[in-house]
């Protein structure tokens, strides 16, 4: 290399160059592209949901996905037409206003101003945001056909976040879907297995007097054990992760509180 | 094409292979390597990287002062590797999603950052492009053959198609839980080493 270039004056310039196209270059793709990864991760989150309460396979029936032109459309249409978003106060169980386009659940979990921090801290997520928004899934007729929450806890590696259906009386589940995970592929990961995720419908999360009694059963369940599911062979820690989930957002500090604020009202009327 | 052309091009498949025997980029085979699909993706991103990071760098080889040339290089493929990482969660978000960071780790992968110090630094941009090109390939032939047996042995899967059934789906296959884990990718690498100098001896190091 000739050294008529080795000028510190030249080599300052030259990386202030290279610098700056590699800025320009950086910020052109990341605001050009932007909305296109919102849309996606949106979309994810519709498609998560609506598997949840059972109406995936209906907006991608053939005849809906032509109807609305694509399979993305199609999802986004059925999301629109069945579910309605809810900003909840978790410790309160009411439902207050918020906008639930915008509500980010891990961004409030790390905002020490809008979460709080865990004293009993089952599931291991360390703070729990103070509010979250429920997915209130409707029927043709407009009544409650499955309630969606999302939930997040600790597994093996990292947190595993998902969302659990349930029916109507708020005590059968529908489903259990996790969206989000860093389980190990082959064990723990299994939670995405089909054949796992059919375990949970009709099984009961409490019992005659209230409590969660969710478990997930090592050595598998006793038949008709309503509360019992059969834990993931290999996977212990994932699966006492799923039970701790389950036991810490169903309880007091989790949707305790507006399940049963939601039943009391659900029980007269027109909740609201 | 012209011979040479071709050599720089295809010379990194077997011949001149990073992984197998440069022994660059080794990490990331580890990682994304559990479905043939992630490795395909890999393998394409990171064709581009080094293939755009050549010819960027190649360009600019005779301004870049010699003080801090692997800064520059750094900034080049940093400002790459963030633009396919965009690229990717706006169009392959469930992808993206899978190959989470490790596509931001392209950054650190070492063939990436070796072509640009061993061949951009001194050729042509074309070329220096081809060769990054063709080192991708090579990468990717590697990556697709240590997916192609951890998914096939360790999932009974192939692109996601399922060709033994498992167990756990009341098929008869026994998915092997070793070959599920990133580390079993160190012996499928060490067997693809052991067969390319079985075949062309003359990679063999001299003691």
């Amino acid at each position: 290399m000739s050294s008529n270039k080795e000028t510190p004056i030249k080599t300052i310039g030259f990386v202030f160059l290279v610098c700056l196209v590699c800025a320009a270059l950086v910020s052109v793709a990341a605001i050009s592209l932007k909305p296109l990864q919102q849309a996606n991760k949106l979309l994810d989150k519709q498609t998560k949901i609506l598997e949840a309460s059972g109406l995936l396979t209906l907006a991608l029936k053939t005849e809906n996905i032509k109807a609305s032109g694509s399979e993305p459309k199609s999802i986004v249409a059925t999301f629109e037409k069945y579910v309605e978003a809810k900003m909840i106060d978790l410790d309160s169980g009411k439902i207050i206003e918020g906008n639930t386009d915008i509500f980010d659940e891990r961004a409030d979990a790390r905002n020490a101003a809008k979460s709080s921090k865990l004293t009993n801290d089952t599931a291991g997520i360390n703070r729990r945001a103070n509010n979250a928004v429920v997915y209130l899934v409707n029927n043709e007729q407009g009544q409650l056909n499955t309630l969606v929450l999302p939930i997040v806890g600790s597994g093996l590696w990292d947190l595993m976040y998902g969302y659990i259906g349930l029916a109507p009386d708020l005590n059968t589940v529908r489903s259990l879907i996790y969206s989000d995970l860093k389980e190990t592929p082959g064990l723990g990961a299994e939670v995405l297995n089909p054949k796992w995720k059919a375990l949970w419908p009709g099984k009961k999360i409490y019992n005659d007097s209230g409590e969660v009694a969710i478990n997930v059963i090592k050595g598998g369940a006793k038949a008709g054990d309503v509360h019992g599911v059969d834990a993931l062979s290999g996977a212990t820690l994932t699966s006492n992760g799923v039970q701790n989930t389950l036991h810490f957002w169903l309880g007091e500090q989790g949707y305790g509180p507006f399940i049963t604020k939601y039943r009391s009202v659900a029980s007269e009327g027109e909740m609201n | 094409m012209s011979s040479d052309t071709k050599k720089v091009l295809f010379g990194p498949i077997v011949d001149n292979n990073p992984i197998a025997l440069q022994v660059l980029g080794v990490c990331s085979a580890l990682a994304v390597t559990s479905s043939m699909a992630n490795a395909l993706v890999m393998t394409i991103a990171v064709m581009l990287v080094t293939g755009f990071s050549n010819f960027f760098i190649s360009l600019v080889r005779n301004h870049i002062p010699s003080s801090v040339r692997i800064i520059v290089q750094m900034a080049i493929i940093a400002s790459l590797v963030i633009v396919v990482d965009q690229v990717l969660k706006a169009f392959s978000y469930q992808l993206s999603k899978e190959l989470s960071v490790f596509i931001g780790l392209i950054i650190t992968n070492c063939i990436v950052m070796g072509r640009a110090e061993a061949f951009a630094m001194k050729e042509k941009p074309g070329v220096s492009f081809l060769d990054g090109i063709g080192n991708g390939l090579g990468y990717g032939a590697v990556l697709m053959v240590v997916a192609f047996f951890r998914e096939l042995f360790g999932f009974g899967e192939i692109f996601g198609i399922e060709v033994f059934k498992l167990v756990q789906n009341d098929g008869w296959y026994q998915g092997n839980g070793l070959l599920v884990l990133p580390f079993s990718s160190f012996f499928i690498i060490g067997l693809i080493i052991w067969a390319v100098r079985q075949w062309k001896p003359e990679q063999v190091e001299k003691d």
